[in-house]
This record gives C-alpha cells, structure tokens and sequence, in this order.
C-alpha cells in the first residue's frame, strides 16, 4: 500500500475519520495536563520569578508556527508536484492554525518581555522575522480567499508558501545568523554537539515535552478536521454544479 | 487555587487567558465550519439522491 492512496479524498475520509476520536482525546489530555503542569506544579524561576510558566504556552507555539509553515511548503510541493487536492487543502486547513500559533508566541513573548526586557517589543532579528511570518500567513489565507477558481488558488498560494519559507527558517534561526538582539536561543536542543547544560531545568522540560505534544496533537486533530472540511465543502460545490448544468 | 504568582501574576495570568481564548476560538469555528459542511453536503446529496441522478 502507498502513501499516495490516502491523496484519494475517499480513503482520506475514511481514514481521518477513525484517526480523529483519538486525536482528540490524546491532544486534549496532553494539552490540559501539560499546561496544568506548567501552570500549577512548577518552582518560580530563580531571576524570572512566576513569568516563566509562560514558556509552556510560548515556547510550543513558536514552534508550531514555523513547523506548521514547514508543512504547508511540503503539501504545497506535492500539490505542485503531484497534483494531489488533499494535499492543497491539506495546506489551507493548516493556514488558520499557524496564524493562530503565531499570533499567540507573539503574544506571549510581548508580555514575556515586558517584565525581563523592559519592553514589550524590539525589532530584534527573530521577534521582527516572526511578525513577518505573522504577516505571511495573512497573506496566505486572503489570496486563498481571493482567487475563486481554486486549482488556480492552490498554485498561487504554493508558490506564496515557497517565498514565505525564507521567513519561517529565519525565524528558527536568526539568533544564530545575527547572534544580537535580545530573545535568547533555543531553549531546549537537541542536536548533535548541542550543550544540553543550556537547556532548561528538568523542573520545567517534562511539563513543556507534554504541553508540546499537546500542542502537536493539536495541531494534527485541527488539520485533519479542517481539511475534512474543505473536502466536504469542494463535494458540495461539485454536486452544486452539476445540479445547476442539468 | 491559583498559586501565588507575585508580582508578575498580571502578566502571566494574562498570557495564558488571551492563549487559551486564541485556542478555544480557533477550536470552535473549525468544528462550527465542520457541521456546517456536514449539513449542507447532506443536504446536496438528498437532493441528488431524490432526483435520482
């Protein structure tokens, strides 16, 4: 069995539809425990006092904002590629939900800053990249909305997410390019020759894994949702027409 | 109970009421976009199934 069976819309439903319940269940318990964690069962930071429960909430949004811009140029590669619907749509579920991440790592990170900064914003490499990234992902859903005929939309918007990619891995890296400003780097790495005596305490990386699972799950719960959505709502136009030509 | 979050309990409180909110609302218009597209897909196909086609 290939993986480009489930490009089918048929078998996507059927097999979304069975995903789905436990999605929900996983990402809920995941979300609702992780935060509940965060939130209630961790040790005020000795220089950041009690604002360092917002990294549950902060750091899992940041990077689903540019994960979920990652996935976007993925399923747009293939829609350009392959010519598979789903996966366009797949594209333009997700839209919604990296905006959202976005706007929440934002946010947070203003009312973060505030007190640890001394100000609520700077234009600092990746605060600046990331309000760029917040502003593609406007013009993502917009020209989406804006083009009726939507094989001509979900070329458009593909090539739009091609462009927007550059900002999505500035935003991952710009500490690293720059090395100024003032957010700090990764809070938790793991990659090869990463000092993991950088990353942060125990106290706080248990309940942030969970709190980012929880937001994964999240996001895979949504997409699946949404897309289904958007599968509905193409059968429908479909049916629609043919009913308008007989 | 909520812990004693000190002086930046305005600030963190705040955070998390404006996320949470953000969540809930993007949770609830993608299932409302959801039922919506289920009853009218019903309903188009009622009609093609009633016109026989």
């Amino acid at each position: 069995m290939s993986l480009w069976e489930y490009a089918n819309p048929v078998k996507f439903m059927a097999l979304s539809g069975k995903i789905l319940p436990a999605a929900t269940i996983l990402s809920t318990l995941c979300l609702l425990g992780g935060l509940y964690w965060g939130f209630f069962l961790t040790p005020d930071d000795y220089k950041q006092g009690s604002t360092v429960k917002i990294i549950f909430l902060h750091v899992p949004a940041a990077t689903l904002a540019i994960n979920v811009w990652v996935m976007m140029l993925i399923t747009s590669l293939i829609w350009l590629i392959r010519r598979h619907h789903v996966s366009a749509l797949a594209a333009r579920a997700a839209a919604p939900i990296g905006m959202t991440m976005t706007l929440i790592a934002l946010f947070t990170g203003a009312i973060w800053g505030k007190p640890m900064w001394g100000t609520y914003w700077a234009w600092d490499p990746r605060l600046t990249s990331f309000m760029i990234l917040f502003v593609f992902y406007l013009g993502y859903i917009a020209l989406w909305n804006a083009i009726e005929d939507s094989d001509t939309a979900a070329d458009l918007t593909s090539i739009l997410c091609m462009v927007g990619s550059v900002f999505a891995l500035l935003s991952r890296y710009a500490v690293n390019f720059w090395n100024q400003g003032l957010h700090q780097g990764a809070s938790v790495s793991m990659a090869n020759g990463a000092d993991v005596s950088q990353n942060v305490h125990p106290d706080y990386l248990y309940p942030l894994a969970l709190s980012g699972l929880g937001f994964v799950m999240l996001l895979i719960t949504l997409v699946l949702l949404r897309t289904r959505t958007l599968i509905r709502q193409r059968r429908t136009a479909a049916l629609q027409a043919r009913e308008a030509l007989a | 109970m909520i812990p004693d979050l000190g002086k930046y309990g305005d600030a963190v409180l705040s955070a998390y009421g404006v996320s949470v909110v953000m969540l809930l609302v993007l949770v609830g218009l993608s299932i409302r976009a959801s039922v919506k597209s289920k009853r009218m897909l019903d309903i188009e196909e009622q009609k093609v199934r009633n016109n026989g086609r």
